[in-house]
């Protein structure tokens, strides 16, 4: 009974003391905030922590962080608002979304906002694979913050049971071939019980497939302007080739689509001994594989490559100035050493900058797990996502053509031909 | 006189504006839109014409997802309608655990379409799924169900088929219960052979409930495409893109709303067609009591 009383006079006070503090914050600087959640975990209560954590540094500033589903989800509502005239300051969009973004004329560049100084210390100090996606033009339009880039994760008790050496994942196209050869298994009927390598083609294969280009000794699948594609050139058609050849000349991969979603579990479960996923999913594997694992670089043709991915934070037309030098000093903080740390480790997304990874932190969870070197290793292999006007739409016949390949519909060459057409023709008033 | 005609007015008028406001304004708008081209942040909407028009029926997409819908269609809504009256001919029964399983039969309906997919996904997983689980006990080679361009479609629909079934037969639950015994009773004087009974009795009866219940179906081919979202976003290759589908990706995804609210005037245009023509075939045979 007493209990329950000093509950409610808690409340109470607690409700005259924020309604006390009302006029102190109406005042401050208020910025809305959209984020996405793309990987599993805890992302959203992290957002949460950092922001009430900056808040109570900064009590001039109040930020709503909102939580608006995927990112295709947070895309729509942003440009929603934004078309309302109701945009937030800041959101977390993939960095892919830079064209349609300047497209829509909705967000701004952060360079107005920085001194000269910083354009060196601050947007200077990312790595420049991220910025790849980030600037164009001659102008920074997003700051990376969540991203990405996809890895080889394989199984080394399926490895030594094969009797490889688990410490020596393969590096090239022609390793993965053999060394997924010796690690497919079939039982007396001829049904494979594990396959050697999965490489998923379901949600976003451009993605996956850029990394297969870039080995093939392409730089990604568009200009910076965003205003071509390079989609049949013979590098292009070779990796489509290459990836085709897995499953059906090889036979190391199961034939037909392999969903994005199911590849995590996929491999946990053992039905495929290595598999091709995000540095996202680093943590979830990490925590839940019954057996050790390793995790590798993308294997190379003529060299090494991968894209990168994630998304980054933009800052949108429609506020006050005084909002948007608020919201820019807290991306500033974001991004900085500490915070940017804590965040990589948490979500297993790969600090963007050099700075972070020097951190005391950073190098203590670096020591635990190997794996997240890898990715920051293999940025400097990196070549940014397609990106481009009208990236969607463009993106989506990418995937088309490339499942249309996997399926049989059209061989390669086809495909690519087929889709370097429907491209130009989207692309044709962007010129 | 008037008074009444004040407070009919105002009776109506709730239910005007919303109807107004969320229905007939946007289809007017939708309809507007379709001829103007999409707006950019820098290139504002222009008009023209019947250029919207012209591009669908070069698209190819457009085209397979007609088709797809047709064949969507085409199975779904007798396959379900069928596999609804069974079940409720087999529940009406007094049989043991009728309760039970006319729960069991109900529950697809109420469990959301999104979570369902989800879950059938995982049975639909090549090598690990259920199905994959069962057909390797008698020895068949694993199938990749929703990631081959032959088979995708189908799985999408075999959900829609599960998700709505049990919703169909409540309907028909509840006529069938309308029918009174003194006619079975009657037939069984006669000595009319069961199925014939069925034949001349029951299913006359149940018309005015196939009529409502394929109507549903029908706008349910068209409008039901959560699982898809789930399962395939359209692919592989478009092989399961469905007409709403395409309309949300290139009204949401492409962000190109001209392209999309001309192929929303498209699906209108079909919806219209399919529900009067349904109401005006099979009203002659239905017999409304």
């Amino acid at each position: 009974m007493t209990r329950l009383m000093k509950t409610r006079l808690l409340a109470a006070a607690s409700i005259f003391a924020s309604a006390a503090m009302l006029p102190a914050s109406a005042s401050a600087v208020d910025l809305e905030f959209y984020f996405p959640v793309a990987v599993g975990g805890d992302a959203a209560g992290i957002i949460e922590r950092m922001t009430s954590a900056y808040m109570e540094e900064n009590p001039g500033v109040n930020i709503n962080a909102i939580y608006t589903g995927s990112y295709a989800d947070t895309t729509t509502r942003a440009i929603t608002a934004a078309r309302g005239g109701n945009a937030p300051q800041l959101a977390i969009l993939l960095s892919v979304d830079m064209f349609a973004l300047i497209d829509e004329d909705i967000i701004l560049p952060w360079d107005d906002f920085v001194t000269e100084a910083e354009q060196e210390s601050w947007i200077g100090g990312f790595y420049d694979s991220f910025m790849a996606n980030s600037q164009t033009g001659g102008q920074t339009w997003g700051i990376p913050f969540q991203r990405s880039t996809p890895v080889m994760y394989y199984n080394k008790e399926a490895f030594a049971a094969a009797g490889l050496d688990p410490e020596t994942p393969p590096a090239t196209w022609d390793e993965l071939v053999e060394i997924g050869q010796q690690l497919t298994l079939r039982d007396a009927n001829g049904n494979v019980t594990q396959w050697g390598v999965r490489i998923p083609s379901s949600g976003f294969p451009s993605w996956l497939f850029t990394g297969l280009v870039a080995s093939n000794g392409q730089d990604g699948l568009a200009n910076d302007a965003g205003t071509e594609v390079y989609f049949d050139t013979p590098e292009v058609i070779g990796a489509l080739e290459y990836l085709v050849s897995l499953a059906s000349e090889h036979e190391i991969m199961a034939p037909g689509i392999l969903d994005w979603g199911a590849t995590p579990r996929a491999f946990m479960d053992g039905e495929s001994a290595i598999a091709w996923t995000t540095t996202g999913n680093l943590t979830n594997i990490r925590n839940n594989a019954p057996f050790d694992f390793g995790v590798a670089m993308l294997p190379a043709n003529v060299r090494r490559g991968a894209p990168t991915g994630g998304g980054n934070f933009y800052l949108f037309e429609g506020s006050s100035d005084e909002q948007l030098q608020a919201a820019v000093d807290f991306v500033k903080w974001a991004t900085a050493p500490e915070q940017a740390a804590s965040w990589s480790i948490d979500t297993g997304y790969v600090a963007p900058r050099a700075d972070t990874w020097e951190t005391d932190a950073m190098r203590a969870y670096a020591e635990e797990v190997p794996g997240a070197l890898v990715a920051r290793d293999q940025l400097a292999y990196a070549v940014p996502e397609l990106s481009t006007f009208e990236g969607p739409r463009i993106t989506q016949i990418m995937n088309d053509a490339i499942a249309a390949a996997i399926v049989g519909d059209m061989t390669p060459a086809e495909a690519m031909a087929a889709a370097q057409n429907q491209a130009d023709a989207v692309l044709a008033a962007y010129r | 006189m008037r008074r009444e005609w004040i407070h009919a007015g105002l009776l109506l008028a709730p239910a005007l504006v919303l109807l107004f406001a969320f229905t007939h304004l946007p289809a007017i708008q939708t309809v507007i839109d379709s001829f103007f081209s999409t707006a950019r942040g820098r290139r504002p909407s222009v008009f023209v014409g019947l250029a919207n028009y012209e591009r669908l029926l070069g698209d190819a997409i457009f085209m397979r997802a007609m088709v797809n819908n047709a064949i969507y269609a085409a199975i779904t809504i007798p396959v379900s309608i069928g596999l609804a009256l069974a079940m409720a001919l087999f529940v009406q029964r007094r049989i043991a655990g009728r309760a039970f399983l006319r729960m069991a039969y109900f529950t697809p309906t109420v469990l959301p379409l999104i979570a369902v997919a989800n879950i059938w996904l995982f049975f639909f997983l090549p090598g690990f799924g259920l199905f994959e689980q069962l057909r390797s006990l008698i020895g068949l080679s694993p199938r990749n169900w929703v990631g081959s361009p032959d088979s995708a479609l189908y799985a999408v629909m075999m959900v829609t088929i599960w998700n709505q079934a049990g919703f169909f037969m409540i309907f028909y639950l509840a006529a069938l219960q309308t029918i009174p015994d003194s006619l079975r009773e009657a037939a069984a004087i006669e000595g009319t052979p069961r199925w014939v009974f069925f034949r001349r009795v029951i299913w006359p009866l149940l018309m005015p409930t196939t009529l409502f219940l394929s109507v549903n179906a029908t706008i349910n081919a068209f409008r039901m495409i959560d699982h898809v979202f789930v399962m395939t976003q359209g692919g592989p290759n478009n092989a399961s893109m469905l007409l709403l589908y395409y309309i949300y990706e290139q009204g949401f995804r492409f962000w190109d709303s001209a392209y999309a609210a001309t192929l929303t005037v498209v699906m209108v245009v079909i919806l219209a067609i399919v529900g009067i023509g349904q109401f005006f075939l099979m009203d002659r045979r239905v017999h409304y009591k």
